[in-house]
């Protein structure tokens, strides 16, 4: 016997251990690896203290400066747009935090129904956007590769199934469910081996490059 | 479908002798019409359906079950079980609600058979233990559950599984499943089987299904589980009274608290209503009394396949079932399997990379300017 319901339990059940597993050996595959690649031992005397510089970068290389959203307002207001919609729908829905409760004992308030899906609906045509922008714009079209269009095909999906549940557009409710949930689990299972690793990598980088300048000396 | 028993008397006949009124039995019809979903205009359709209906002969099989099913349809009120069994069916074969106890009990079942060949109806409530389990698992009369099933339905009209037992297995088919527990359409292919699921169903759902087949001589239009889509076509959530504080993000936090009071919605309290589909929101409990939410509890999803299986009850929705270290490990290998195919992978690139490694010369350059 098959059928919505038994889709939606495999992926709450067995589907979801497997992902969740993969995931998190995954990540510490890929922090084994940078830690793995190793530094050449600096002899030159440090010139400036390494933490303040390397806090210092994270924030600035968040926030664009100046020059760079002239170069390309685009990608800094839509990218800022569904990266923080995505985390507010992620983060601050309630049926996710009822998740990461049952996994980590850790819980916070939610926002209200209403406000997560106008954020969810307007991360949707963010990221529409961004794939028109990446097939229209002549350097993007060809610097973006297949993985590109994976990481961005997964990302949209789990948005999409998740605006698909809440308004229960697909019918059984458990097959869009289970939808959105399996979409996750792809999303959690590609993370260490794509770009999306940057979730976890993107302020590391950044307070490490601070940190460097800052030895160095140089403004970061 | 099958004529039906011409030597039995029709329904208007039968309700007439009782001395039930017109204006009851149009009562009855309109009540039945609002059910299943048909406009008002409908009612006298089915008045005038049902006065010239047979009764027909039903077999109500009780296999891996608690009894739970016919408490139920006791509790039925439009019908009551009264003018289900002696107005409306001929309720031929039950073992908690007939008289007749032994050889008598099995006899009336054999005749019942015998005398309706391809359009007596079988209701069956309860799991049956598979072709491959231990017979002796569920037995009645020395006939395993297996094996009286299938005698029976082999000239049936249409078999009705009512409960979750007989739809999708139940409580005797939750995990470990000991007794290799069946459901009903699992064995049963080539007769129409209908489902009836809930734990326990709904007593006018089970008697509406009977109702159409009397008014329309067919069962009615179903949904992938076989269930009567004017049942089970919406979601308790759908038609929920809580919905709008699920809408507005206002939930109760604990069973007693202000928004437990207040009837928010019980989400947050594993109210499965979002994957549920049955008609208790709409039809209600005990002639239309109340229901499980409205009584300040979450909807188990007990009309669902392995509701017993799919978590714990007051975990939300949303919420993973509880982990399976073996599911655990196999993951962890694949993982590491993964984890080191992609590492070996890249690896493999970039020597590929580095041996084909052409350096571009000024020239080159050059020229494409």
């Amino acid at each position: 016997m098959s059928g919505s319901m038994e889709f939606l339990l495999w992926t709450k059940g067995p589907m979801f251990n497997i992902a969740i597993t993969i995931f998190a050996i995954g990540l510490l595959v890929r922090i084994a690896e940078i830690f793995m690649l190793g530094r050449k031992k600096n002899f030159a005397e440090a010139r400036a203290g390494e933490w303040g510089p390397g806090f210092r970068t994270m924030v600035t290389r968040t926030v664009a400066d100046p020059g760079t959203f002239e170069r390309a307002p685009f990608n800094v207001v839509v990218g800022w747009i569904w990266h923080i919609g995505f985390l507010i729908a992620l983060l601050l829905f309630l049926p996710h935090i009822a998740l990461i409760e049952s996994l980590t004992g850790l819980s916070w308030p939610a926002l209200p129904n209403p406000v997560i899906s106008l954020v969810t609906s307007v991360t949707l045509v963010a990221l529409i956007a961004t794939l028109v922008h990446r097939m229209t714009h002549p350097v993007k079209k060809r610097i973006s590769t297949v993985e590109d269009y994976v990481v961005w095909a997964v990302v949209f999906a789990v948005v999409l199934t998740g605006w698909l549940a809440y308004y229960r557009l697909v019918n059984p409710y458990p097959l869009v469910l289970g939808m959105h949930i399996l979409s996750a689990e792809v999303m959690l299972i590609l993370l260490p081996f794509t770009k999306l690793t940057h979730i976890f990598t993107t302020f590391i980088a950044r307070w490490y490059n601070g940190a460097a300048f800052g030895r160095k000396g140089v403004q970061s | 479908m099958a004529a039906r028993n011409p030597t039995d008397k029709t329904l208007g006949e039968s309700l007439r002798e009782r001395g039930v009124s017109r204006r009851g039995f149009l009562k009855f019809c309109a009540a039945t019409a609002s059910m299943m979903a048909l406009p008002p205009s409908m009612a006298p359709a089915i008045a005038a359906a049902l006065e010239q209906a047979k009764r027909p002969s039903v077999i109500w099989l009780s296999f891996q079950e608690c009894t739970g099913c016919t408490e139920s349809l006791t509790r039925s009120h439009a019908p009551t079980l009264e003018d289900l069994i002696l107005d409306v069916i001929s309720l031929d074969y039950h073992h908690t609600l007939q008289a007749a106890a032994g050889d008598a009990a099995e006899h009336a079942r054999e005749q019942a058979m015998a005398a309706n060949p391809g359009e007596y109806l079988v209701i069956v409530d309860g799991s049956i233990p598979g072709p491959d389990s231990n017979p002796g698992y569920s037995t009645v009369a020395g006939h395993s559950n297996y094996a009286m099933l299938m005698e029976t339905v082999e000239n049936a009209a249409a078999v009705i599984a009512v409960g979750t037992c007989a739809t999708f297995g139940g409580l005797p088919g939750a995990n470990p499943n000991p007794t290799g527990a069946m459901s009903v359409m699992d064995l049963v292919k080539d007769k129409p089987v209908i489902n009836v699921s809930g734990c326990p169903p709904i007593p006018m759902v089970i008697t509406g299904v009977i109702a159409h087949y009397l008014t329309f001589g067919r069962l009615p239009e179903l949904d992938a589980y076989n269930r009567p889509m004017a049942f089970f076509g919406q979601s308790i959530h759908d038609r929920c009274y809580r919905r709008p504080f699920y809408d507005k993000g206002l939930f109760a936090k604990t069973f007693d608290d202000e928004g437990a009071r207040l009837g928010w919605c019980l989400y947050e309290l594993g109210c499965k209503g979002p994957t549920t589909y049955n008609a208790c929101a709409t039809m209600r409990w005990n002639d239309g009394t109340s229901w499980p939410v409205e009584a300040g509890h979450p909807c188990l999803g007990c009309s669902e396949p392995r509701f017993w299986d799919a978590g714990g009850f007051y975990n939300t929705v949303s919420v993973p079932t509880s982990a399976s270290g073996v599911n655990v490990l196999a993951a962890g290998a694949a993982g590491a399997i993964v984890g080191g195919a992609v590492a070996a992978l890249a690896k493999k690139q970039t020597k590929t990379a580095v041996a084909h490694r052409q350096p571009v010369t000024v020239e080159e350059l050059e020229a494409k300017l």
